[in-house]
């Protein structure tokens, strides 16, 4: 008796809590400073703005894709709204496990009035991809080598030349964007790199390219490696996220600087999985909106040295929350750091990642 | 059989025959024994065989382009890619219609990425016509669809969808062992591409390296545990298992600090003057960091199973010994060590398959030249969403696992294996 | 043995042993061997006998050389081998649990012996069979012990202490193990290869019938100091403490104080009164307390007058155990008084309560030192 009593009252208090649950918004970031600065420009503001949503926050943007395979075979979505780069966004999406989106009525015009669709404008690189931030990977170098006798990189190409930049570099384990630099420091035009990349010849060149290097290659996997690296000396050049260098610089005060030249651009932003239930879809989307105004996207930068993707937001780009130091001139849009930039052919890579990753791995393990 | 047990058989009391009273008897203790296992029992058919038979159906299975593509794949049948010319219009008609429904169903771009493993460009392809095939509506179909992209016209698109239109498939399989079926038959891929059998032997080499390393440092100490009296091997075993209290990260970090060229190890060469500080050691993001590292993390194992049996091993074998004019290296070669050897074995074995799917210390440490099978398949699953492949390099791992276990049954043994 | 062992093992001379002044310690505060001085003259069987604990078996691992002495020194044929290491002793050693080796075959573990000592394989071969014979297992060469009974290991691990003719084999509780019937039946082989092989042996052991049946000298070991060191008989017939008196055999106690000495014998006051005579052997003066031994089968009931010690029983307990009755009288204020009584089946009906007069003679009765 006593015992069907507390199965009872158990069951009671789950069935409250599910109830309570449905107010709770799960949202997969990447966790760090990245996910703080979205915590402070977007969640809090929109939990005091809205008292019965609980934000959850899930650090697991790194394996979103795989998961999100794995909940839609189970048939259970328990994220609301995730936070991918473009790519995986794009993979998302033509797997069907990312809700379209129609940017001119689900999400905010900016305040003069101009459609999302043009205040967001070519970033929206796909049907299910809602942009929010602007970064690029570029490179950082230490400024107190010795054997570089006073000069700095200020190419790209400096990264291949071991005779005036003598030192070990650091590259991501992967062929996107490294084949890219390969063939342009090999004489490739900008314009020219991926019809050459599709070619057998072409790949070949941008391998033979990295390999006068590759001994002197550490290779990454995670974003947070190479400024420890940097910081560690154990590399004296490397590429990573910019926002990864400007906290090494400007918050860990190493005598590390930037090499913006032929920095690529990539975008990070939402998706909502397919297949929420209505309420939840309605709930999040509401979110969206929000948090992808003009003005939610410009309060990111206070936190974070990522541009917002939205063009509308830029001007109202302030100073850094904590450090009080102008944000604009760190940000990868910004003029005097964009003058050499390249851009991430989301379509190419898409078609060719496969493809190019296991000929690049296959290289990497000679 | 005696002669008696077929003329008269043997009951209990009330006439019942002896072996069915017996069997009754022991039914009930069979099935209370069943009921007893049934949750462990059920718990491991969901999680561990339920898993690894999906795990070797994906790695054959294909229905995805018969399912999205019936029509197509049906009106292909005819079709002979040796003839060096694109299908008819009947066959584009029958493309029409079923990416008519598929886009509605947003499954072209699925089949896309699919068919994109096999061949480089066909989830553009699929992608730019699902934006097109709306427009379709009239025949002649075949001009618009190579009006829509011209991939629609080239022979090699068309082999691939029809190579890969049966419901199973050897792809997967082939692609693991870096092979693949092109228009002349069954051949090896381009050597550029060629890595995973590069990669199963490395595995298996590493795997072997770190095995016999950690039983050279294990033994010693596990050797020096049983002999110690039961308090101090206690104390020391808590030393022992102290690496299992801290987080595999926070381990395989601190052996970045350690190892790298302007790490701990490095400067204390440099600063008692083994090496200049021009030639730091590299032993780090190359094999030698692997082994290190993953020796370091996987040591407790071989350990653990070694002490556990060398308890066992009474000291009066090795004082016999002694006593039959044995020295202490004779004593211990050929008495005590043939005595430890199932605990060995058994350490071995889990050290080994331990390491062989190991992923996140190598990815971590073992740069270009110290990565495993397993990071590999951890790439197609979580990266390239190549589930299939990563399906079939899970059970070609599993297979050569299995393998190496017959073949260890085969020299040593396998009932010579014991964890205490 | 059944058959002339001799003719198949040659007869080896036995080696001699000597401790002089040895002591043992393992924690630096307890000894647990004092001051041990021992003799043993070539082809002794020596037999040390005590209870756990009481410094036996340390005393054999120090002759082994598993355990180093602490103070003092071990000869061996007159060689001091305190610095030798076990395994150039030349020791044949038999252990509590055979310590035959589970990973190697019967003939494989007798050979062990001879390889370590580079024996040539057809002599290995010839000396294996032999002893595998000496110990009547010649059949079991290619089985594992774990396939052999507990005897027939025992018996494997004789084989193989003697395998390589040492002259000095030391058995540390080597029947512990086995059955009742099976240890008597191991007693009599043990004894009889010893006699014919001539060989020193050094047995442990805690069971006196074992150390009575089979050895030359036995020395019973207590407290880590030799209480006696005598033949089987006279440690039986002459105890020379209360410990050896209860240790060996069946023993009744009356404790009392002497009140007169004469020679040999010695006049005693038990607690209630009661004198009796007794042969003088550990006692010294008028006044010291003293506990007086008396073996059970030496006491008469009924005696005649001329019996120096008369005194009257009462019958607590009959048991009856077939060749003799065991009578349980309270004696003296002694309640344990244990007497046994032969059963020759003409003796009158003993009953329980009835009041009996007893005796014994003075050379049956010690005068040993006082237990507390």
């Amino acid at each position: 008796m006593k015992l069907k009593s507390t199965i009872l009252a158990g069951t009671a208090v789950a069935l409250l809590g599910s109830s309570a649950l449905a107010a709770d918004m799960t949202i997969v970031s990447w966790g760090g400073a990245y996910s703080a600065s979205q915590n402070n420009a977007y969640h809090k503001p929109y939990m005091e703005m809205n008292p019965d949503v609980n934000i959850i926050n899930d650090e697991s943007s790194a394996e979103a894709v795989a998961k999100l395979r794995a909940m839609n075979e189970a048939g259970n979505i328990t994220w609301d709204l995730v936070d991918v780069v473009a790519s995986d966004a794009i993979r998302l999406c033509d797997e069907g496990l990312a809700l379209e989106i129609n940017p001119d009525t689900d999400l905010a015009a900016a305040p003069d009035g101009t459609p999302a669709s043009e205040d967001f404008g070519d970033l929206l690189v796909s049907e299910c991809f809602i942009p929010q931030i602007v970064y690029s990977t570029t490179f950082g170098f230490r400024s107190d080598i010795a054997e570089w006798n006073g000069k700095e990189p200020d190419d790209i190409c400096d990264v291949f030349d071991l005779e005036t930049f003598p030192g070990k570099r650091s590259l991501e384990k992967r062929p996107i964007n490294n084949v890219e630099w390969a063939l342009l420091c090999d004489g490739v035009a900008k314009e020219d790199v991926y019809d050459v990349l599709e070619t057998e010849e072409g790949l070949d060149r941008a391998l033979a390219k990295l390999d006068t290097i590759k001994d002197q290659v550490v290779w990454w996997s995670a974003g947070a490696e190479t400024p420890q690296l940097l910081a560690d000396k154990e590399v004296v050049i490397g590429s990573t996220y910019n926002g990864r260098l400007f906290a090494l610089i400007e918050e860990q005060k190493q005598p590390v600087k930037m090499l913006w030249d032929a920095q690529v651009f990539d975008l990070d932003g939402w998706i909502v999985p397919a297949g929420l239930p209505d309420d939840r879809k309605a709930a999040v989307m509401e979110y969206v909106k929000f948090a992808t105004d003009t003005q939610r996207l410009a309060d990111q930068a206070k936190y974070i040295s990522y541009g917002p993707a939205r063009a509308s937001s830029a001007p109202l780009v302030g100073k850094h929350a904590d450090l009080g130091i102008d944000m604009a001139p760190h940000m990868p849009t910004d003029p005097n750091n964009a003058k050499n930039t390249f851009l991430y052919n989301y379509e190419w890579w898409a078609d060719y990642r496969d493809d190019l990753d296991a000929k690049f791995q296959a290289w990497l393990a000679k | 059989m005696s002669e008696t047990a077929t003329e008269q058989v043997l009951t209990t009391k009330d006439g019942r025959p002896l072996k069915a009273s017996l069997a009754r008897a022991l039914r009930r203790e069979k099935l209370r024994a069943l009921v007893l296992i049934a949750p462990l029992l059920i718990f491991v058919l969901l999680t561990f065989v339920a898993p690894i038979a999906d795990m070797l159906f994906r790695s054959v299975e294909n229905s995805i382009v018969e399912d999205t593509l019936p029509q197509t794949v049906n009106a292909l049948q005819d079709w002979d890619p040796s003839s060096g010319e694109v299908p008819g219009e009947p066959v584009f008609a029958a493309l029409a219609a079923d990416l008519q429904v598929a886009v509605d169903l947003k499954t072209h771009t699925r089949l896309g990425s699919r068919l994109n493993y096999e061949k480089t460009g066909i989830s553009s392809l699929f992608r730019k016509t699902g934006r097109r095939v709306k427009k379709m509506t009239e025949p002649p179909y075949k001009e618009q669809f190579l009006k829509a992209d011209k991939k629609w016209g080239q022979v090699d698109t068309w082999q691939t969808l029809k190579q890969f239109s049966p419901r199973y498939t050897d792809g997967y399989f082939l692609s693991s062992l870096d092979a693949e079926r092109t228009s002349e038959g069954l051949q090896m891929k381009p050597e550029d591409e060629q890595i995973y059998l590069l990669l199963f032997g490395r595995t298996m080499m590493l795997s072997i390296a770190i095995t016999v390393s950690c039983l050279l440092l294990g033994y010693p100490i596990a050797f020096l545990l049983a002999q110690l009296p039961l308090r101090t091997s206690n104390l020391l075993m808590i030393l022992v298992l102290l690496p299992f209290w801290t987080s595999l990260l926070v381990r395989t970090s601190a052996w970045k600090v350690l190892l790298q060229q302007q790490g701990v190890i490095n400067d204390f060469l440099v600063w008692i003057g083994l090496i200049s500080d021009a030639n730091r050691l590299v032993m780090i993001n190359n094999q030698t960091g692997t082994i290190i590292a993953m020796t370091h993390i996987l040591l407790p194992f071989m350990i653990l199973p070694l002490y556990s049996v060398m308890k066992t091993i009474s000291p009066t074998y090795v004082r016999a010994a002694k006593s039959l004019g044995a020295t202490d290296w004779t004593a211990f070669w050929r008495v005590y060590f043939p005595q430890s050897v199932p605990g060995i074995g058994a350490g071995a074995v889990l050290v080994f398959i331990l390491a062989i799917g190991y992923y996140i210390t190598p990815e971590l440490v073992g740069g270009t030249s110290g990565i495993f099978i397993s990071n590999r398949i951890a790439y197609h699953i979580s990266s390239s969403l190549n589930w299939g492949l990563a399906a079939a390099l899970g059970t070609l791992l599993l297979a050569a696992v299995m393998i190496l276990f017959i073949v260890y049954d085969k020299i040593v043994g396998i009932d010579n294996v014991k964890l205490g | 043995m059944k058959k002339g062992v001799g003719d198949l093992m040659p007869s080896n001379r036995g080696a001699s042993v000597r401790y002089e002044n040895v002591q043992k310690s393992y924690d630096g505060e307890i000894l647990v061997v004092k001051n041990l001085n021992l003799d043993i003259p070539p082809g002794e069987f020596l037999t040390m006998l005590g209870p756990s604990g009481s410094g036996k078996t340390t005393c054999l691992m120090m002759l082994a050389g598993f355990e180093p002495a602490t103070h003092g020194e071990i000869f061996l044929n007159d060689r001091p081998i305190n610095n030798v290491p076990p395994h150039k002793r030349g020791i044949g050693m038999v252990f509590q649990n055979y310590a035959l080796f589970p990973h190697m075959s019967v003939a494989e573990n007798l050979a062990f012996p001879l390889q370590v000592r580079n024996v040539g394989k057809a002599e290995q071969e010839e000396k294996v069979k032999r002893a595998l014979e000496m110990v009547e297992l010649g059949d079991f060469g290619n089985r594992r012990p774990a396939q052999l009974s507990g005897g027939q290991q025992q018996r494997v691990a004789v084989a193989r202490a003697l395998v390589f003719d040492p002259e000095l084999v030391l058995m540390d509780e080597p029947l512990g193990a086995l059955d009742k019937q099976l240890r008597e039946q191991m007693q009599y082989e043990i004894k009889h290869i010893h006699e014919n092989l001539g060989v020193t042996v050094v047995y442990v052991t805690h069971d006196q019938t074992e150390a009575l049946t089979m050895s030359d000298r036995v020395a019973v070991f207590n407290d880590g100091v030799i209480q006696q060191l005598s033949t089987p008989d006279s440690l039986y017939e002459d105890p020379q403490n209360s410990f050896v008196a209860q240790f060996i055999g069946e023993n009744n106690k009356l404790s009392g104080k002497v009140i007169g000495v004469s020679g040999n014998e010695c006049l005693v006051e038990l607690d209630d009164g009661t004198q009796l005579k007794a042969d003088k052997v550990n006692v010294n003066a008028v006044g010291d307390r003293t506990t007086l031994s008396l073996r059970p089968e030496r006491v008469e009931f009924e005696p005649a007058s001329s019996m120096e010690n008369l005194v009257q029983g009462r019958i607590e307990e009959l048991i009856y155990l077939g060749d003799h009755i065991r009578v349980r009288m309270s004696v003296a204020g002694n309640d344990e008084f244990i007497v046994k009584v032969r059963n020759r089946g003409e003796r009158r009906k003993l009953e329980t309560g009835e009041t009996v007069p007893i005796g014994w003679a003075i050379n049956d009765c010690k005068a040993l030192d006082a237990v507390a």
